[in-house]
């Protein structure tokens, strides 16, 4: 199977087979106006399978949404056809509107104007707690 | 940035024993302290009813010599105008130098310090922190006990809602050699993830029961919660349960001669009146105690010294 190289634009390499539409949709991708291309279950010589996300478009990503959905994807930024870049992520310490806490006694329940924070509370265990209430809000991914 | 109390852990170790320290002296020396907050201003924002903590706030303040202002529940503030709470504080932070809040929802405080421009403290926010709780608690083990180490407590009733368990339990796990017993219906045990913050993963022993009276000869101190009908599921349950946590001077009987019993109060039934007669209960104390560590407090974040 051929997909055409990019010319400018980001590759994110090494995701978790399967996970590719939930990054394509939270990161937006369908609002986007340039080709990008998913694969899904390419070869891996480490991961087995992997899945292959390539967007024909320079773009800011927001590495931290990418480092929480998935610390172990790798983004390659290409210009003029060539990676000009490898980015490794990590697990953020802070999310900053990224997820929304679900605790119906939580302040940002009442208020949801207020800047729903995150704060890293277990690396090990990929787990954030909610820097209001504490509440614990497990990865989805 | 001011300094805020939004959580006991926002102190450290080496501050909570100045806070202690300041409250004894305040204790042994009242009048030394009586000008210390002249013309400086506390405001109580109380967005739900409270007894002791807002009173206990307003005499330790009136006590050092400052005023007090504020509102006793949400109703006489513009909150019912539908004002968020960052913009009640703003005002307030206007006005006031110093603010101690209780509100409803957990983690309002957290977000009232991201606005405010004079020192927040928690007053209470819903069933999540009562840091000033706490404080009061560790000024009364340490008066009780003269430390804040090597003992053996026993917390028991409802462990599993108690706001005031969790973050006591939290707050004394920073301290060495203390044995946790933790007496509770299965249903209301500790939640796993304080067990896990707070004593796993500092490899801290834990034991739990359903007994009081088996534990009881162990204890040094007893810390009593009531438990709630309303939190079980199951009317049999509460029934065959609620009478094995009521405190009574024959439950005493096997208890050391030192005990002490605290309670963050108000209790319902959980301990007989009878047992108010023994010199073991410190619950009273600890209410007057709760006064002492806020004007310690509050001139800590104010950064006043005498």
């Amino acid at each position: 199977m051929n997909i055409d190289s990019i010319h400018n634009g980001v590759v994110l390499d090494h995701i978790q087979a399967g996970k590719s539409m939930d990054i394509y949709r939270y990161l937006h991708l369908d609002e986007l106006d340039c080709q990008v291309a998913i694969i899904k279950n390419a070869r891996s010589e480490h991961m087995e399978k992997k899945d292959i996300i390539k967007i024909d478009s320079p773009m800011d990503l927001d590495l931290d949404v990418l480092g929480y959905i998935d610390s172990n994807i790798t983004v390659n930024i290409i210009r003029d056809g060539r990676r000009v870049e490898k980015k490794h992520l990590e697990l953020p310490q802070k999310l900053v509107n990224v997820i929304r806490c679900k605790n119906p006694r939580c302040i940002t329940v009442a208020e949801p104007q207020l800047d729903a924070v995150f704060l890293l509370s277990n690396p090990k265990r990929h787990t954030y707690r909610c820097a209001y209430c504490e509440t614990e809000e497990s990865k989805k991914f | 940035m001011p300094r805020n109390v939004i959580d006991v852990t926002d102190l450290t170790v080496e501050e909570i024993g100045q806070l202690i320290e300041t409250a004894e002296d305040i204790i042994a020396h009242p009048a030394k302290y009586q000008d210390a907050c002249a013309h400086r201003q506390l405001a109580t924002l109380f967005f739900e009813p409270s007894t002791r903590t807002r009173l206990s706030f307003e005499s330790a303040m009136l006590a050092l010599g400052g005023g007090v202002l504020g509102f006793s529940e949400a109703s006489s503030s513009s909150t019912t105008k539908g004002e968020t709470v960052g913009d009640t504080i703003h005002t307030v932070s206007c006005y006031a130098d110093i603010i101690a809040m209780r509100h409803p929802k957990e983690g309002a405080p957290y977000a009232a310090a991201q606005v405010s421009e004079v020192p927040i403290i928690n007053a209470g926010d819903g069933g999540h922190n009562h840091p000033t709780q706490t404080l009061t608690d560790l000024l009364t083990i340490h008066r009780e006990k003269g430390r804040l180490d090597n003992f053996t407590v026993g917390f028991c009733g409802d462990l599993k809602f108690g706001r005031t368990v969790h973050s006591l339990v939290n707050a004394l796990s920073r301290y060495e050699n203390i044995n946790y017993v933790l007496i509770s219906p299965l249903e209301l045990k500790l939640p796993r993830y304080v067990k896990e913050q707070s004593l796993k993963s500092r490899g801290i022993p834990y034991t739990q029961t359903t007994s009081l009276e088996a534990v009881m000869p162990q204890l040094d101190i007893l810390y009593m919660t009531r438990v709630q009908r309303e939190r079980f599921f199951n009317e049999e349950d509460y029934l065959r349960l609620k009478d094995s946590y009521i405190l009574t001077p024959e439950k005493l009987a096997g208890a050391k001669k030192d005990l002490s019993i605290l309670h963050p109060l108000p209790r319902v039934n959980e301990i007989a009146v009878a047992v108010d007669k023994d010199p073991r209960a410190a619950y009273w104390k600890q209410v007057k105690n709760g006064k002492y560590i806020r004007m310690a407090l509050i001139m800590k974040l104010l950064g006043i010294e005498v």
